[in-house]
């Protein structure tokens, strides 16, 4: 090659060099993120104004807080004039907002120690991964949490499993005859095992007994939870059921479907809640005790299920005919098509909008409070605010109460988006 | 299961319509134990403390009560209500008796059908406005937000005492009176009307209490007291002279102090030996214990004991007697002669 024409040739790589300071690292974010032009740039120094004015208000406020004190009195007295935060209601009654007013202190274990399974129980169903033996422990933590929550003899929770298993038994053994006829016999078995274990747990009531807590005594951040995590767990099977009821071609079946769920939708959470705790009690004669949570339960369930049907039917609607039609082609019947082919998918779909439901369920259960209930917005809505000592703190306590419910509903948003990351099978 | 749960429920509810025919006063004391309807919250009236403990001044009646059916002061199941559920509670037999700072008016006594068996406070709605406002009288307040609780009669009376005087306002309905006062220090509202022993209350807790004031004017009359049941007479009568008991009690110089004294033997007072049955048979035509007023007195006190130690003007609420001293000392309590 006849390279004379060329007067300079680099036979080496020049060595790297750093980017410009102001294409690199911080300067650059900068420069696209918060001053990419004039209006943006405006933009970014009044946030920064607002940020600097809430942080600089709100730390003194934080930082001063009294956090040792017998009451509001107390606490202005320490702060003397300066701004402080009266955390002391916190250190003092944090137990009536975790678990009401009257559930007795030396056995706040139980609850605790619930709250703690309830993890283990729901891990299986939430993460694939786990091993499948676990959900043998999620079928038993129900009972078991019953047992510990609202104490008692433990023959009461295992003697209505018994019934479970012996239904389950009779079902699974009338099934191959008739679907109708199975049902029918396992609800009849189990419902003979209930009147008879009637008997046996009033004539032993001792055996491996927890001082037992009566409903009206459940409150605080706890009868959040439990309302919340029942209420949901029961809503979703129910709902599937009302979605493909409604989607039935039996014209009865889907008929009580659509009303109901059309009822349910039609009328505000409030007004179930009122008829639980007000009308109920017309109904039944006077001097009945109908369990208050255990009604309170079934209207939020029935009304969170009309909600997850509808969510569901949403999903069923967006898969393609062609998914019916094939699992039709294989010959499957519908209980096998619905639970192998349409479900796993239709399910998939709806994830976010069981979860929005969930979320707004789990909150929702705040509106206990107006039916005076103690749960942690009615505990601090009433006792606290109109106890002579507290009378007057707000912020801590709300505060308090927006980073527990805050906690809960931010870890499950990101639980589902994390699902729907696992169970994404496109090509992107 | 929650079907067969709902069907046990029916059962039972069946089973128990046989015995809930029979009087309150034998329901009480087969049950052990007195449901009594308290409010969800009111300084001085009744709350919780830290340990879960009801205290208060309509809690005291509550307890007395107890005390006189059942023998124990805490025999006492506390059912807290709200102001839309009082009522429904007590109709529907899930309380025996409500001690709830109700009002005791025509309808609720003659229309809802229940039974006011006496006043145990007498209270009339006032306002109170920041002093910066420079207001001194109500007539003054055209034109003002006001913030008032819905469902009470103090949302009626505020109406029916702007109209009187031909002035406007603009109300700002809130729940209860623990929302109202950071609406009020916010500014939200310019006055805050309720019953005057909830504005004292309320004012007593803020940082300065002396930047408000309570004007003049008392719009209404609040005859607070415990209720029961229309048509159970012999149960209305156990709570009305309960309470009487617990006022003459303070009008006979009768005291948690002196009590087992007085009580120990008939002494030189007819009346006093009447009440605290040493003396007489009150106890048996009522169908309680002889010593049933002395129960109930040694509870929590007198009346006026009472009010000292849960409104009176050395708490944090800071009543003054006013119209609930004794009719001997220029007030309106009066109780009926025990003979």
């Amino acid at each position: 090659m006849d390279n004379k024409d060329i007067f300079y040739v680099r036979e080496q790589m020049l060595p790297e060099q750093a980017p410009p300071a102001t294409q690199s690292g911080i300067v650059k974010w900068m420069r696209d993120n918060l001053f990419s032009s004039w209006f943006n740039s405006l933009l970014t120094l009044v946030a920064i104004y607002f940020v600097i004015k809430i942080v600089t208000g709100a730390f003194p406020w934080f930082a001063n807080g009294v956090w040792v004190s017998n009451s509001l009195a107390e606490c202005r007295e320490i702060l003397q004039g300066k701004t402080g935060g009266c955390f002391a209601v916190l250190t003092e009654r944090w137990h009536q907002l975790l678990f009401g007013f009257k559930y007795p202190d030396d056995q706040y274990w139980r609850p605790t120690l619930a709250f703690i399974l309830l993890f283990v129980a729901v891990s299986p169903v939430l993460f694939i991964a786990l091993p499948r033996k676990m959900l043998i422990f999620t079928g038993l933590y129900p009972f078991l949490a019953f047992w510990l929550i609202w104490g008692g003899t433990i023959l009461i929770p295992v003697l209505v499993l018994v019934g479970f298993i012996v239904g389950y038994i009779i079902f699974t053994r009338l099934e191959a005859q008739s679907f109708a006829m199975a049902a029918l016999g396992g609800i009849i078995g189990a419902a003979v095992i209930w009147a008879l274990s009637g008997f046996v747990t009033s004539a032993a009531s001792g055996v491996l007994a927890l001082e037992a807590v009566p409903s009206r005594d459940m409150g605080g951040f706890m009868l959040n939870m439990i309302l919340g995590v029942v209420c949901v767990s029961l809503s979703l099977p129910i709902g599937i059921l009302l979605a493909l009821g409604r989607q039935s071609s039996m014209p009865i079946i889907k008929w009580i479907c659509v009303v109901f769920i059309e009822f349910i939708r039609g009328v505000p959470l409030i007004t179930l809640l009122f008829v639980a705790n007000v009308v109920l009690a017309y109904f039944l004669p006077p001097g009945t005790n109908f369990d208050l949570i255990l009604r309170v339960i079934i209207m939020i369930t029935m009304f969170s299920s009309a909600y997850i049907a509808e969510v569901i039917r949403g999903g069923l609607a967006a898969l393609p005919t062609g998914q019916y039609e094939a699992a039709d082609s294989l010959g499957l019947d519908y209980t096998q098509a619905t639970r192998l082919i349409i479900m796993p998918q239709a399910l998939k779909i709806s994830i976010p909008g069981i979860v929005n439901v969930a979320v707004g369920l789990f909150k929702d259960t705040t509106l206990v409070s107006v039916i005076s209930m103690f749960d942690l917005v009615g505990m601090i809505r009433g006792p606290i605010l109109a106890s002579t000592e507290w009378n007057g703190v707000y912020w801590e306590l709300w505060l308090f109460a927006v980073f527990l419910f805050f906690v809960i509903c931010y870890g499950i948003s990101q639980y589902s988006q994390w699902l729907e990351r696992q169970l994404h099978r496109g090509h992107h | 299961m929650k079907k067969s749960v709902f069907l046990g429920a029916l059962t039972v509810a069946g089973l128990a319509a046989g015995a809930a025919a029979a009087g309150t006063i034998d329901d009480v004391k087969a049950r052990g134990k007195l449901n009594c309807g308290v409010t969800t919250g009111l300084v001085g009236f009744a709350a919780p403390d830290a340990n879960g403990e009801w205290g208060g001044f309509d809690v005291g009646v509550c307890r007395a009560v107890a005390a006189a059916v059942l023998g124990d002061p805490n025999a006492v199941e506390f059912v807290p209500t709200t102001g839309k559920t009082r009522f429904t509670a007590l109709a529907s037999g899930e309380i025996d008796m409500l001690a709830r700072n109700t009002t005791w008016t025509f309808s609720r006594d003659v229309d809802l059908k229940f039974e006011f068996v006496g006043v145990n406070y007498y209270d009339g709605q006032g306002f109170m406005v920041p002093k910066e406002l420079g207001v001194s009288s109500a007539k003054e307040l055209d034109g003002a937000t006001v913030c008032i609780q819905t469902g009470t009669t103090t949302e009626l009376n505020l109406a029916d005492f702007f109209r009187a005087n031909n002035i406007s306002y603009e109300p700002v309905p809130i729940e209860t009176n623990a929302e109202a006062q950071p609406l009020y220090l916010e500014g939200a509202c310019d006055v805050y009307t309720t019953d005057a022993s909830g504005l004292a209350a309320t004012r007593a807790a803020f940082e300065n209490p002396g930047d408000h004031v309570l004007l003049p004017e008392i719009i209404s009359k609040e005859p607070l007291g415990p209720l029961v049941r229309h048509g159970d007479n012999e149960w209305g009568d156990v709570v009305r002279w309960t309470l009487n008991a617990l006022i003459a009690a303070e009008e006979l110089g009768v005291t948690s102090a002196n009590i087992a004294d007085l009580s120990a033997s008939a002494g030189d007072n007819p009346e006093v030996n009447r009440l605290l049955g040493t003396e007489g048979n009150l106890g048996e035509m009522i169908g309680l214990d002889a010593d049933w007023a002395q129960k109930a007195i040694s509870a929590g006190g007198n009346y006026g004991e009472l009010f000292e130690k849960n409104i009176g003007e050395n708490t944090p609420v800071g009543l003054a007697r006013g119209l609930n001293g004794q009719w001997t000392d220029g007030g309106l309590l009066y109780s009926p002669p025990f003979r």
